[in-house]
């Protein structure tokens, strides 16, 4: 039993890290231990920059590689598979009661399965490595209840876009925020996963969903260790409830160059732009892809704008392959990327010049994030994104359903 | 006690306008990181900054990525403190690891102006400037010992040191 406040030292179940595991290697070696303390625990999943894109990456990569090999480490991932958030999910280290750290912001995303997932930076990686260790501070909890439907042309992405504009983008700084109600019951693990993931942009340390049948089902054909669901107490304290009825929310568009500066798709429709990116580890996933599969179905993209797709993992490839997304997302003029992190974080794959605006599915719109200082991005649902990128202009998605 | 001017910016100042995402995996040393210091939010800093200087900031600095190099870059550039009127969760972990004070005070956020000249006592939470004292609070027990040691990799260094000889001796 702890109580919001207390420090707490922990021994976490699974630590993760990417393409920084290299400059993790190089702290490592600093503390003069040998070995890692628990190889098993530790999760290596390469995404950032794959395939590698400079003879650096290369070089990180080759680092990783050789370190993996030497400590024996069982989970590690190569560029073929996919974004960390997803593949550590889709391999099921994400579960019910476990303690996942990871050197990612959006390490949130595994509150969707009921874990407590955090992210820390480089040098705690390494010290975990070290020590199998970490201290936390046992956060407060903020509460949002969904209650109501969402309308069509609607999608989670939408709702925590609303959510974030309201409170800001420190609202939840260091809590916990809990998702609850019967919206968020509602909800396929997709869609939560995008509202866990997004936690991180109202500066929560966690995201969580209750585990329940969508839950379970999910690991059934997954879990490879045991879990255990743990569930908030019924009389547990919160910092704060938020309620909101989905069902009167529209499509929402986050402006340049904070994540809070939101405002409903109706008010800044008509706002051109020149690259539209659909995917990445918020909006990467199948009903994703679908969704501007169906708008896109039979109709050609804006000649102005480059449509770019990014699946989240290859497991998502496979299955958008399979069902004929691909296909029509390809015919209809996109770029089908890699499963990767690709451009959202300004290093490849459609990194943007001066003056260039991108409508994008992913999380973050600060200044410079995915090319020059002097570009602009716009945040929005994937449907939003494909019904735009069909006009060239922000579009509300709704008269394409 | 060491001199230094204040750099002042707003609120939510985020990891990529400090230290710009595309550098992350290319740059490793950190005075090459300090040349790309907030480069996205004032291209003038890096050129102009003074060792001993200090930044002082709205709410939520450091909001975003966890890339560590945002608190690493500020340090590299000789930038003895960050004030800020709070601290995005990640950012203060990462500063405090690696040995980069980050102060919380809502009245130095408010009071001090660009080109202040500044002063920190940290040994007595206070921050001084001209006739004007500011206090900031004690950081939490759980992390004096990690500045104390000079970061958190110094920090580990030497309790695995410990436990290793505590093992020798019970061997």
């Amino acid at each position: 039993m702890v109580r919001a406040g207390e420090v707490i030292t922990v021994s976490p179940d699974y630590y993760l890290s990417h393409d920084n595991a290299a400059a993790i290697i190089g702290e490592f070696r600093k503390i003069g231990v040998q070995a890692v303390k628990a190889p098993q625990k530790i999760v290596i999943i390469l995404d950032h920059i794959v395939p590698a894109a400079a003879e650096k990456y290369a070089q990180n990569h080759k680092t990783i590689r050789e370190f993996v090999a030497e400590q024996n480490i069982p989970n590690f991932f190569d560029i073929q598979h996919g974004i960390c958030h997803q593949v550590l999910s889709e391999a099921s280290f994400a579960l019910p009661g476990k303690i996942i750290m990871g050197s990612d912001s959006h390490t949130t995303t595994y509150g969707a399965f009921g874990a407590f997932a955090a992210g820390i930076g480089r040098t705690e990686v390494a010290s975990i490595w070290a020590t199998d260790e970490i201290w936390l501070r046992v956060p407060e909890t903020l509460k949002i209840e969904l209650a109501g439907t969402m309308s069509p042309g609607v999608s989670a992405k939408d709702i925590i876009l609303k959510i974030i504009g309201d409170n800001g983008a420190d609202r939840a700084n260091y809590m916990a925020v809990e998702f609850t109600g019967p919206a968020a019951r509602d909800m396929t693990i997709a869609s939560r996963m995008v509202l866990a993931n997004m936690a991180a942009e109202m500066g929560a340390k966690n995201g969580y969903f209750e585990p329940d049948d969508k839950t379970l089902e999910w690991l059934e054909k997954r879990a490879k260790a045991n879990y255990e669901i743990v569930t908030s107490d019924t009389d547990a304290a919160y910092e704060s409830v938020l309620r909101y009825d989905v069902t009167s929310i529209e499509p929402q568009v986050a402006c340049p160059h904070t994540v809070d500066n939101v405002k409903p798709v109706p008010v800044v429709e008509g706002i051109k732009f020149h690259q539209a990116l659909i995917g990445t580890c918020t909006n990467g996933r199948l009903e994703d892809l679908a969704i501007a599969a169906h708008i896109l179905k039979g109709k050609a993209v804006h000649p102005q704008v480059r449509t770019l797709v990014l699946p989240a993992s290859r497991e998502v490839y496979l299955d958008a392959l399979r069902a004929g997304v691909l296909q029509i997302l390809s015919e209809s003029g996109c770029v089908i990327l890699n499963p990767g992190c690709g451009p959202c974080l300004g290093a490849h794959e459609g990194i943007l010049a001066p003056g260039e605006v991108v409508l994008s599915t992913s999380n973050r719109n600060f200044r410079g994030r995915m090319g020059s200082r002097e570009s602009e991005i716009y945040l929005a649902s994937p449907a939003t994104v494909a019904a735009s990128a069909l006009e060239g202009k922000i579009t509300d998605p709704r008269k394409y359903l | 006690m060491i001199k230094g001017k204040v750099w002042k910016y707003g609120d939510d100042v985020n990891t990529d306008i400090i230290f710009p995402g595309k550098y992350t995996y290319t740059l490793m040393e950190p005075a090459e990181m300090a040349k790309h210091a907030l480069e996205d939010l004032d291209p003038e800093f890096a050129r102009r900054v003074e060792p001993g200087d200090v930044i002082v900031a709205g709410k939520n600095f450091g909001c975003g990525s966890s890339r560590e190099q945002a608190a690493a870059c500020l340090k590299a550039a000789g930038v003895q403190a960050v004030i800020a009127k709070s601290f995005a969760r990640i950012y203060f972990r990462n500063a405090i690891n690696l040995g980069l004070p980050v102060l919380q005070s809502g009245e130095a956020s408010e009071s001090l102006q660009p080109g202040d000249e500044v002063e920190i006592d940290f040994a007595g939470g206070r921050i001084i400037a001209g006739g004007r004292v500011f206090k900031f609070p004690p950081l939490p027990d759980s992390v004096i010992g990690i500045i104390e040691a000079g970061g958190l990799i110094e920090f580990t260094k030497k309790k695995m040191q410990t436990r290793n000889r505590a093992r020798l001796d019970i061997e």
